[in-house]
C-alpha cells in the first residue's frame, strides 16, 4: 500500500494490526494443553506475552492455543499450576 | 500584567513546563538538573499544576515513559544531565524514530572520568545523531521561553521531532536572574493542546514501530527525519517571530548575530559563554575592531545557510567548542567548516577548543582568542584546532 516515503505516514507504523506478523513458524518446541488436567484459571492467558492463548469471557471453556501467533516460549507451561501444559518438539513433517 | 520573578536557569525549565501545560513527567535526579524537576514535584505538591509525575528508576527509564507517554497524546517533559543523557542514548534516537516531540532540559555537565560536574557540551554535542532538535541557551529568560516555544516547533506536524534544551552547568543552571513570566492564558493560545495525528489507541489499534524489511521502508523513514528536520529550521524561525509579536521577545533564531553586519572576525559559540563574548566584542568595537559574535543558538538543525551567508563577508571565523570529538576538532567547528567547503569565497577557520569540564572562560579569555584571530587576517593560519588555557607544565 506505500510505494515510497511521500506516501508514508510520519510515524513508522502500519495501519493492520499485529496479527497480521505470523509468527508462530518461529516455535521449536510447542505448548500442548491438556483439558482433563485445566482448572480453566487462565494463568497461562495472563502471562503469555504474545496474546496467543484465546480465552472466553464467561471462563467456562478451557484456553485454546493460537499457534498462527505462538512463538514457543513455554512461559505458559512454567506457569501452569496444574502441569496442564507440555512442551513437544515441533517437526519438520508437521 | 506582566509578572517578574528571580529564578535560576533551572527553574526556568520548570515554570516553562508548567506554563506550556505539560500532561507527563518523568523525574530522575542528576547533580546539576535536580532542582528543574524538585521545583515541578512542588508545583504538583501545591496543586498549581496537573500532570502525572512519574519517579522512574533511570533516565533510560525516564525516556522511554516520555515516549510512549507521547504516543498517546501527551505532551511530555523530563531533565537530565551528562551521564543520565548517555544513558538514554538508545531511547533518544526511539524518540525521533517514534516522531514524539517530547521536550527535555538537558543541564551541560562534564563527562567521567575523571568526575566533574561542571560546563562542558560533550553530552548533548554527542546526542547529535540521535534526530532531536537542539537549543543552547544563554540567559534564563531565554530558557523559559524557548521550552514553549520548543513544544510549538516541535509538535508542528510539519516537525515531529523531540527538542533539547541545554543550559551550562552552574553558569545558567543556578544563576538567578529576572524574568518576565508570561502570562498564562496568553500561552495557552499561543501552545493550544498536543494533537498527534496517530495515537496508541486501544479502540484503534495499529503496528507501531515494528519490523521493517530491507526492501520495504526503514530508509525512507529515516528520509523522512531528514526532511522534517529541515524544516524544523523554517519552523523555529517562524514561531520564533510569532513568539515575538505576542511576547515582545525574540531570542535569536537559529544563528544569533551581534554586531555582524561590517565585522571582518566573527566568534562562533553556544551557551553562557556568549555573554562574555557580547562584553568583549563592545570593549574591542570602542577600539576600533571590526568584530562580532555569531551565537549557535540551535545546532540541530544545523543552521548551514546562515554559516554561509556570515562567512560570505568576513575575512576570520573561529569557533569556539567546550567539548572536544576525537576525531578532527570540536564538533561545531568540524560542522562549520563542512557547511562553507563548497563555497567560493572561503574565511579562514580555526577551532578553539575551551573552558573544558567548567573552566572559566573569562574576558581575558576570549580577548586572548580575539587577539589570535585578529592576526589571523594578516598571517593566515597558524594551528587549526588550538586548546586554549591548557596548562601544559612538563618543567
Amino acid at each position: 500500500m506505500f510505494e515510497g516515503y511521500k506516501d508514508l505516514p510520519e510515524v513508522p507504523m502500519t495501519w493492520d494490526t499485529t496479527e497480521v506478523n505470523k509468527t508462530g513458524g518461529w516455535r521449536t518446541v510447542k505448548p500442548v494443553l491438556d483439558p482433563e488436567k485445566c482448572n480453566k484459571c487462565y494463568i497461562c492467558w495472563k502471562f503469555c506475552p504474545e496474546v496467543a492463548i484465546i480465552v472466553d469471557d464467561e471462563q467456562k471453556e478451557v484456553p485454546v492455543i493460537d499457534y498462527v501467533h505462538c512463538k514457543g516460549c513455554a512461559i505458559c507451561a512454567e506457569e501452569c499450576p496444574k502441569k496442564a501444559i507440555i512442551m513437544v518438539s515441533e517437526s519438520i513433517e508437521d | 500584567m506582566l509578572a517578574k520573578k528571580v529564578i535560576t536557569g533551572n527553574y526556568a525549565s520548570s515554570y516553562g513546563a508548567k506554563l506550556a501545560r505539560v500532561q507527563v513527567i518523568a523525574a530522575y535526579p542528576i547533580t546539576p538538573q535536580t532542582s528543574v524537576v524538585e521545583k515541578i514535584a512542588d508545583f504538583v505538591a501545591d496543586g498549581e499544576m496537573e500532570t502525572q509525575y512519574v519517579k522512574v528508576e533511570s533516565e533510560h527509564s525516564a525516556m522511554a515513559a516520555c515516549i510512549t507517554a507521547s504516543q498517546t497524546g501527551a505532551r511530555t517533559f523530563t531533565a537530565t544531565s551528562a551521564h543520565g543523557l548517555t544513558l538514554m542514548h538508545e531511547m533518544l534516537i526511539w524518540a525521533s524514530g517514534a516522531r514524539t516531540p517530547v521536550v527535555m532540559t538537558n543541564v551541560n555537565r562534564a563527562m567521567a572520568p575523571p568526575w566533574s560536574v561542571w560546563a562542558d557540551h560533550l553530552d548533548s554535542v554527542a546526542q547529535r545523531d540521535t534526530g532531536w532538535i537542539q537549543y543552547y541557551c544563554e540567559s534564563v529568560q531565554e530558557v523559559l521561553d524557548t521550552i514553549i516555544t520548543a513544544y510549538k516547533v516541535s509538535e508542528d506536524r510539519e516537525v515531529l521531532l523531540p527538542a533539547l534544551l541545554t543550559l551550562d552547568a552552574f553558569y545558567l543552571s543556578h544563576t538567578y536572574e529576572t524574568v518576565d513570566m508570561p502570562d498564562q492564558d496568553k500561552v495557552d493560545e499561543f501552545l493550544p493542546p498536543f494533537d498527534p495525528p496517530y495515537k496508541l489507541d486501544v479502540d484503534d489499534p495499529h503496528l507501531f514501530g515494528s519490523l521493517s524489511f530491507p526492501h520495504q521502508f526503514y530508509m525512507e523513514w529515516r528520509y523522512q527525519i531528514k526532511e522534517a528536520m529541515g524544516r524544523a529550521r523554517d519552523k523555529i524561525l517562524q514561531v520564533d517571530k510569532e513568539y515575538e509579536k505576542i511576547f515582545g521577545r525574540s531570542h535569536g533564531g537559529l544563528l544569533d548575530l551581534y554586531r555582524c553586519d561590517d565585522a571582518e572576525v566573527v566568534l562562533v559559540a553556544a551557551g553562557t559563554m556568549a555573554s562574555t563574548i557580547r562584553e568583549v566584542v563592545d570593549q574591542y568595537r570602542n577600539q576600533g575592531y571590526k568584530i562580532g559574535l555569531a551565537r549557535l543558538r540551535v545546532f540541530r538543525p544545523f543552521p548551514a545557510q546562515e554559516m554561509r551567508e556570515l562567512a560570505k563577508k568576513v575575512d576570520v571565523i573561529g569557533v569556539l567548542d567546550r567539548s572536544y570529538s576525537f576525531g578532527y576538532g570540536g564538533a561545531f567547528f568540524a560542522e562549520t567548516g563542512g557547511s562553507l567547503y563548497n563555497i567560493p569565497e572561503k574565511p579562514v577557520l580555526k577551532n578553539y577548543v575551551v573552558g573544558i569540564g567548567g573552566r572559566d572562560v573569562t574576558p581575558k579569555t576570549v580577548e586572548g582568542i580575539f587577539n589570535n584571530a585578529i592576526s589571523l587576517q594578516e598571517k593566515g593560519l597558524d594551528k587549526e584546532i588550538e586548546w586554549i588555557e591548557l596548562k601544559e607544565g612538563g618543567k
